[in-house]
């Protein structure tokens, strides 16, 4: 007791924040980054249409130029993670009255700091952006782990979609406009990652929305896109509110620490004051339920998933570079950036169940369902991307940081490459009907089948690819089964661990299904398809590379399949140990979970398989023609499976409550008790007031509207229309005679000027 | 001793503006008198700064220069046009606005 008296009392020693403004020039002069796609942009607007190729060269030019940046960047980052030994940056700290300061003390102690070894000390660069009342709002860039494997996936899927773009969108009628967000949308992105405080955050969060809105609703002459576009800006308004109020709630909390300071936007400021605990839990939970909501409308978590799938209305290099690779993980990001703030304020470590956690569960396996009755490609993936979402958010609500890290990573790479292989298909059938236009393609477009082979694998999670890695590594850091010994994550979330499980045999389903509708059985659409040129094929063979090698960065430690120097290489340079990072504990590795999450892949093929491959095919051999699904399958033979089938169709009625129930809830009551009031209040009160009003009135008219104010009323028509026929003969219309008046006029007041002072 | 002279000359500069433009009944020559009446406040407007040692008037001074130029190229074209729909300048036939 005496203890937590003296340190309430005391002054508070400094934290340290882990950062420090020394570093190599690459690291100091990240800025450059999202400077040069923005000018891209701006290149673009003004001179695109004059270029010979309309602008895109511009785009191209320039992102390979960030692309370069960010992997000089990237090896910077790793020199300096293992070799820099400089100055780190602190924050000194305010007395004030911390009652929890005491409890605190021990809250350092179960983490695992050791792991890592040295610290990583982000580099912080920072200039003032303007002063008012007192407060100074900066600019600045942040180079850390996550930031840089950041800027070197958005300006590789950047890239890639750019030049696959070139081809895709090639004879547009707003071809260059089309570059010009495609610029505009990295420079924000860009941006993003780099922030080095909240309201740069903010800035560039509602920058990436923007172009969203303005990319999906790139060919708004068809009322739907523009809808759509319309759809996705709104659903992300919601959660947009959310952020504000977060980053102001954190502005203030830490402004309270920090002494004669109103509060602090810097990132690094505000995670190491949740991080060590100085932060009251429940400010930090009311935050962190705001950027949540950010999060959900952003990432498309569920309940605020409806505009994604909708968002699909634009052109599908969009759909790939941000509703897939880039602006979706946006929210995911934003977590990993303030993970001090999640961290705390959910109660991550020790827990068995928060918030965050649920939501991204809910949504893997939501998302999930929703993709088995599509009939769209892009909307199989669309829904794909809100379960691979939820998985993220999922791992960072059960503290699984550097897993869910890696799996935006893979994501980015095998869902891109998902994306462009079903815009290569749909260029070449000119529709993304699976079911009436596709069949057998696989022949005919032998790279697209291919590349969308090995992405689809990957999204599975198969060993070796590349989603396997990362998600078998969520998987383990839910902590296990929690029966067989948990693998000592940072609390047990069996029950992420199940709706994990369920959600992997379910993604390996519909994968499956999605392929088989694709590029199997006989072609039932019309035309000659083709396959695409070399701008289409190159970023998908590039990108299924990487969704077959990109998991082997993140090697999982104790298995002793490579040297010790090669494991876990991911996690050690993405991953901060800093002040301004919360101490997770990892979990580590097993065996059965990596063997159980394969059988459960495997069985999700293999029914699929069984389903598609098998019984289809059979059946349609049988009728001699081409079907999509059995005649009389499932839904036609079970009650459960058709209302299970009816609820997914209608994508389990959100659409209708949003727009059917909650707007009508809120715009019905209003408008009834707006009636009932007018109705019986207002016509009531209106009525006695006229009753009265007229007999007042009769009263008046009779006695002094006809005498007196007729009167006044003639009197003064007489005097005005008189006044008015000798005032007419002055405007004689000479302008002379008017200045003679005027300068008669000054000369009288003059005089009278005169006269009287 | 020295501002008053200053004084009359604005004056009588002023006068002779008004009388200008009271009097004359070609267009061009009433903005002529405009101008003097305009240059007449600017002596004012200097004399006085000169004599208070005050910078404020001179920069007005240059600020009616400025205005004046506007003014009567506006004027001027006004001229121009009346010249151009009815092949004569003389004011005292204008009077299409007589009430």
């Amino acid at each position: 007791m005496i203890q937590i008296l003296a340190a309430s009392l005391s002054p508070l020693p400094s934290i340290p924040l882990g950062i420090t403004q020394e570093g190599n020039w690459f690291l100091q002069n990240a800025w450059l980054i999202p400077l040069i796609p923005a000018l891209s942009f701006i290149g673009i607007l003004f001179f695109g249409k004059r270029l010979p190729r309309g602008g895109a060269e511009l785009g191209v030019a320039a992102l390979l130029i960030v692309f370069l940046l960010s992997i000089c960047t990237g090896f910077a980052w790793m020199d300096h993670r293992d070799n820099f030994h400089g100055e780190e940056i602190s924050q000194v700290l305010t007395t004030g009255e911390h009652g929890e300061h005491g409890e605190h003390g021990e809250h350092g102690e179960h983490g695992e700091h050791g792991e890592h070894g040295e610290p990583s000390l982000a580099v912080v660069n920072t200039t003032t952006w303007f002063i008012t009342g007192g407060v100074e709002f900066s600019v600045g860039t942040l180079v850390d782990g996550p930031a840089v494997m950041m800027l070197f996936v958005v300006t590789l899927v950047s890239l890639l979609v750019h030049i696959y773009s070139t081809d895709y969108v090639a004879g547009d009628r707003r071809y260059t406009h089309f570059f010009a967000f495609l610029s505009l949308f990295s420079a924000s992105m860009l941006l993003l990652v780099i922030s080095e405080n909240t309201l740069q955050l903010l800035v560039s969060w509602e920058l990436v929305g923007l172009c969203s809105f303005a990319l999906i609703g790139h060919w708004w002459e068809e009322k739907e896109n523009s809808n759509a576009a319309l759809k996705a800006f709104l659903t992300n308004r919601v959660g947009d509110m959310g952020l504000l109020i977060g980053v102001t709630i954190l502005f203030f909390a830490s402004g309270k620490m920090i002494p004669d300071s109103f509060g602090s936007f810097s990132i690094a400021t505000t995670n190491a004051l949740a991080s060590s605990g100085l932060l009251p839990h429940t400010t930090l939970l009311i935050a962190a339920c705001c950027l949540m909501a950010a999060v959900m409308s952003k990432s498309g978590q569920f309940f605020l998933h409806t505009w994604l799938p909708d968002a699909m209305a634009g052109p599908t290099p969009v759909s790939a570079l941000i509703h897939a690779a880039t602006m979706v993980v946006a929210g995911v990001f934003m977590i990993a950036r303030l993970y001090g703030v999640f961290f705390e304020g959910f109660s991550i470590g020790g827990s068995s169940i928060n918030l965050m956690a649920l939501v991204g569960g809910f949504t893997t396996l939501v998302g999930a369902c929703l993709a088995f009755v599509q009939r769209d490609i892009k909307k199989v993936l669309a829904y794909s991307t809100i379960s691979q979402l939820g998985y993220m958010v999922m791992a960072l609500g059960v503290g699984a940081w550097t897993a869910a890290m890696f799996h935006l990573f893979t994501h980015a790479f095998f869902k891109a490459c998902l994306f462009l292989g079903s815009g290569s298909v749909a260029h070449s059938v000119h529709s993304f009907d699976m079911k009436s236009d596709m069949g057998g393609l696989r022949k005919v477009m032998p790279h697209t089948f291919r590349t969308f082979i090995i992405g689809s694998i990957a999204l599975a999670g198969l060993p070796p690819f590349a989603g396997f890695w990362s998600k078998d590594e969520i998987l383990v850091g839910t902590g296990g089964w929690g029966i067989m010994g948990g693998t000592g994550g940072n609390g047990s979330y069996t029950f992420m661990l199940v709706m994990g499980m369920i959600t992997a045999a379910l993604t390996a389903a519909y994968m499956t299904r999605c392929v088989y509708l694709t590029f199997f059985g006989e072609f039932r659409g019309h035309g000659d398809p083709h396959e695409s040129g070399p701008r289409i094929t190159v970023p998908l063979w590039i990108l299924a590379v990487l969704a077959i090698f990109a998991g082997f960065l993140n090697l999982p430690k104790g298995f002793q399949l490579v040297p010790e120097s090669l494991q876990e290489r991911f996690g050690h340079y993405v991953e901060p140990v800093a002040g301004y990072f919360p101490k997770i504990s990892h979990a580590t590795p097993s065996w059965s979970l990596a063997i159980i999450s394969t059988i459960v892949v495997v069985t999700g093929i293999a029914v699929a398989w069984n389903y598609y491959f098998v019984k289809v095919e059979k059946a349609s051999k049988e009728s001699g023609q081409s079907l999509t699904e059995l005649p009389d399958g499932l839904t036609t033979r079970l009650v459960i499976a058709r209302m299970g089938h009816t609820l997914l169709v209608n994508k389990y009625y959100l659409d209708h409550l949003y727009t059917g129930i909650i707007t009508r809830a809120v715009k019905e009551p209003i408008a009834e008790l707006a009636y009932r009031s007018n109705q019986e209040i207002l016509d009531r009160t209106v009525d006695t007031f006229g009753r009265t009003a007229v007999k007042v009135g009769q009263f008046n008219y009779n006695k002094i509207d006809q005498t007196v104010v007729d009167g006044f009323v003639n009197a003064s028509g007489r005097i005005s229309s008189d006044s008015g026929e000798e005032l007419r003969k002055i405007q004689s219309g000479k302008v002379q005679s008017y200045a003679a008046i005027l300068f008669a006029a000054a000369t009288i007041l003059a005089g009278l000027l005169i006269v009287i002072v | 001793m020295l501002l008053n002279q200053f004084l009359i000359l604005s004056a009588v500069l002023f006068s002779i503006g008004v009388y200008g433009v009271l009097t004359r009944r070609n267009g061009v020559m009433v903005l002529m008198s405009i101008e003097l009446i305009l240059n007449s406040v600017n002596i004012n407007l200097v004399a006085f700064a000169a004599f208070r040692e005050a910078i404020p008037g001179e920069v007005f001074a240059l600020f009616v220069i400025a205005v004046a130029a506007a003014e009567v190229g506006v004027g001027l074209a006004m001229v121009l046009l009346l010249y151009r729909n009815r092949r004569n300048i003389d004011l005292a036939e204008i009077d299409s606005m007589k009430g």
